[in-house]
């Protein structure tokens, strides 16, 4: 179990947030969307993160990656250091991932530049033709990817699958400290959900941690979470294990929000 | 290695990552030089001319410029026609006719001949205009890549070169005043036949004043495999630059010329207008490359028109980069059978240009088809625009014709838009039409910065991707100089 009163800056912890609250622009004012949420991540621990539809998760994501149509308030660290006042691709050279519901394509870019760029941002330094080639291919073998692949626009007409095989690819190559892998597993029939699977285990190590979002079970049977957190109206409303995860199944999300005594409007 | 490896290989990401190797390679030494156009090709050379027109345009200069180039009778009395022509006219109405406005006529000097004469040995290219060649990288292109080279500074073709092989099998390829002099029977037989002088206010003047450009004829079954290219080079102050180009292609016969064209960064402004005629006999095939890159002090008014017979192929691939104002439009006549046309077009506008480009097709001949694609860019304050005919002749059956334009915005003030005009006489024809304005979305920019890319290398690499279809038609070394340009054009602010 996280221990959320370790302080966010101590050595165990990869990731940390403290009062984070997200808002978007909503006509001329602002609407709430995360209305205060801490997470401890430490390092080596795999963290779940569910709860129902449009009930904030990819917007709690992709604030945390520091994207720009949010206004965000509260404090994020990672390895120790603050990063809520960094550009997303200062984030990611720090060691942040963020791996998208929605990949968007980007045509004319290959597959084979956009990564070339990406890992040569990542490490600070660029990487040699041949030795390149050689860890994409391996990563390509590895994700279960088409070489060919590497020569088409990125996620240009790519299929779901597609998409999202391509992004935890990325995460193996990229290394990062601490991942938000925002429903990786949604859209996947039985036999990528495994290969994904195997990926972010392949990708997770004593030094990393992640925090997955997702509506179902399933994908925690093979990435075994330490920590499970259950989002609604703007808040973890409850932290545990697996055990979590089966009660969720069983009975809805209803009886937490009941619990937590979040009104009948507001429990997206 | 071509283009087409970075495309088709499938496991290899070696070619692409050899361009992406070449690209950085280019701009690293671009970094050295300064970041921008102003160093790159914006400097200038004293000058040093053997003779330069005073300002102003009226028949004593039409008549200097035709006596200092021996020219026959005929042509020194269609340029005195042209002269009259061109004040009898309007500014065309197609266009931004507003923007030519600012055009001063008498404060453009409409001749310069530098010094020396035309050398077809690089050594004997005056220092100073040498220089500034190798500066641009001429003869180095021309030792990896081409058939032959011509070079013009200000007026005059300044070097020219042509593989010997070509030249034995009968294709001619000089500057057009040397063809009026050693061909001059096939000069007066094209000139001014397919963009007539009174075709428009500009055609006029380029048939006043020309001096320069190229002239190419590949007889019949030839097939020049490589491209013969022409660099043009302004160099002086209100400097007016008129080239004028023929191509005659016969039958069966195929070429690939390029074009490249720069000049330096003054604050007033500077003119180049000029006419660009092509014939494409049976089955014969014509690609024009051009790749402009022009300071932002010059108006750029060119008229392009093709001749495409049974059966041919005629290609016009433009590139239209800097600039003041821009207006050109290059057009193909399909007059015979089955004759195809194709214009493939970018335009990049940036803070206080107007790229005013598109393409006018004819069908004049049943079962004729074409296909225009236009790609425009618009950063900070800058507007392009797109305007296109595609005109079906009456008895023009079965025509087959398809227009695709994609603008991209990057910033807030960007402009874009469009003017397609279809003008159809026929029931029985294809025509397909699509047009598409993106903002460099922020998902896209968001995406890449979350890899780490920072937002200069996200954008550039977004407009990159946009530009792709295009320079994928590029032979490579133009397209690594072109993705160098628009690297330069998307520097700084998005304003
Ligand atoms: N940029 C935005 N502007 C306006 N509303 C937004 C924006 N981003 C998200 N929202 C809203 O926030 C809510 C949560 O959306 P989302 O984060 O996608 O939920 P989840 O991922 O949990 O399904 C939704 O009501 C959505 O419409
Ligand atoms: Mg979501």
């Amino acid at each position: 179990m996280s221990d959320q009163l370790l302080s966010p800056d101590h050595p165990s912890v990869v990731f940390a947030c403290r009062g984070v609250q997200v808002y978007v622009k909503d006509g001329d004012t602002e609407k709430q969307i995360v209305r205060g949420v801490d997470l401890t991540v430490r390092r080596g621990e795999k963290h779940a993160l569910m709860g129902p539809n449009g009930s904030g998760k990819s917007t709690l994501a992709a604030a945390l990656m520091g994207h720009p149509s949010y206004r965000v308030e509260g404090d994020i660290w990672l390895n120790g250091e603050r990063v809520d006042a960094l550009e997303p691709h200062m984030r990611a050279r720090r060691g942040m991932f963020l791996s998208f519901q929605y990949p968007v394509a980007v045509p004319g870019v290959t597959v084979a530049n956009f990564l070339r760029a990406s890992l040569a941002a990542r490490r600070g330094t660029e990487i040699p033709v041949r030795a390149f080639r050689q860890e994409l291919n391996a990563a390509f073998a590895t994700m279960s990817i088409d070489p060919s692949f590497i020569t088409r626009y990125l996620n240009d007409g790519f299929s779901g699958g597609e998409k999202k095989k391509l992004e935890i690819l990325q995460m193996l190559l990229l290394k990062p400290a601490f991942s938000l892998l925002d429903e990786t597993d949604s859209g996947l029939d039985i036999d990528a959900l495994k290969i994904v699977s195997d990926g972010i285990n392949l990708a997770s190590g004593p030094d990393n941690g992640l925090l997955l979002v997702t509506h179902y079970q399933r994908i925690l049977n093979h990435v075994q979470p330490d920590v499970v957190h259950v989002f609604m109206n703007g808040h973890l409303v409850r932290t545990g294990g697996m055990e979590l995860v089966t009660a969720l199944e069983e009975r809805g999300y209803d009886w937490l929000a009941e619990e937590a005594a979040i009104p009948e409007g507001s429990r997206a | 290695m071509n283009r087409d490896d970075e495309m088709s290989g499938t496991a290899n990401a070696v070619a692409a990552n050899a361009v992406a190797d070449a690209r950085a390679a280019r701009s690293a030494e671009l970094t050295s030089l300064n970041d921008d156009y102003t160093a790159k090709y914006g400097f200038h050379d004293p000058e040093d001319y053997f003779l330069k027109a005073p300002k102003g345009l009226n028949h004593e200069v039409v008549e200097m410029i035709s006596r200092k180039k021996n020219e026959p009778d005929w042509m020194r009395a269609v340029r005195h026609a042209a002269l009259d022509t061109f004040r009898a006219k309007p500014m065309p109405r197609w266009g931004d006719t507003e923007g030519l406005n600012g055009i001063d006529f008498e404060n453009i000097h409409y001749y310069i001949k530098p010094q020396g004469e035309q050398a077809s040995d690089w050594n004997d290219v005056p220092e100073q205009i040498k220089k500034t060649f190798d500066r641009l990288g001429i003869p180095e292109a021309e030792r990896k890549f081409l058939a032959g080279v011509t070079a013009q500074y200000e007026s005059e073709v300044v070097y020219h070169s042509i593989r010997e092989d070509l030249t034995k099998l009968g294709v001619i390829f000089m500057d057009m005043d040397s063809a009026l002099r050693e061909h001059p029977e096939i000069v007066r037989k094209w000139f001014g036949k397919i963009i007539p002088t009174n075709d428009n206010k500009f055609s006029a003047l380029n048939t006043a004043v020309w001096s320069g450009g190229s002239f190419i004829y590949v007889p019949k079954g030839v097939k020049v495999d490589i491209p013969l290219q022409a660099y043009f080079r302004i160099n002086a102050e209100n400097m007016g630059q008129f080239e004028r180009t023929l191509i005659i292609a016969d039958e069966d016969s195929s070429v690939h010329y390029i074009e490249g064209c720069t000049a330096p960064t003054y604050s007033s402004d500077s003119l180049h207008s000029a006419v660009v005629e092509l014939v494409a006999m049976d089955r014969a095939h014509i690609r024009y490359t051009t790749i402009q890159n022009w300071s932002t002090n010059v108006y750029n008014l060119v008229t392009k028109r093709a001749h495409a017979h049974t059966d041919a192929v005629v290609e016009w691939v433009d590139g239209n980069l800097g600039s003041k104002l821009t207006m050109k439009y290059p057009a193909i006549v399909l007059l015979g059978e089955r004759a195809h046309g194709e214009v493939l077009s970018i335009a990049f506008a940036g803070n206080g240009q107007h790229q005013d480009a598109g393409a006018k097709m004819t069908h004049a001949a049943p079962n004729t088809t074409s296909r225009i694609v236009s790609k425009s860019i618009s950063k900070g304050k800058g507007r392009s625009s797109y305007r296109g005919l595609v005109k079906v002749n009456r008895g023009a059956h079965g025509c087959k014709t398809s227009v695709e334009c994609d603008a991209l915005l990057i910033g807030e003030h960007a402009v874009s838009d469009t003017y397609p005009t279809m003008d159809v006489a026929e029931s029985d024809v294809r025509v397909e039409h699509e047009a598409r304005v993106s903002k460099v979305g922020e998902e896209q920019l968001f995406y890449l910065q979350s890899r780490g890319l920072d937002p200069d290398k996200a954008r550039l690499m977004i407009v990159n991707g946009f530009i792709e279809p295009f320079v994928k038609e590029l032979p490579m070394e133009y397209a690594v100089e072109l993705n160098r340009l628009i690297e330069l054009e998307m520097e700084g602010s998005v304003g």
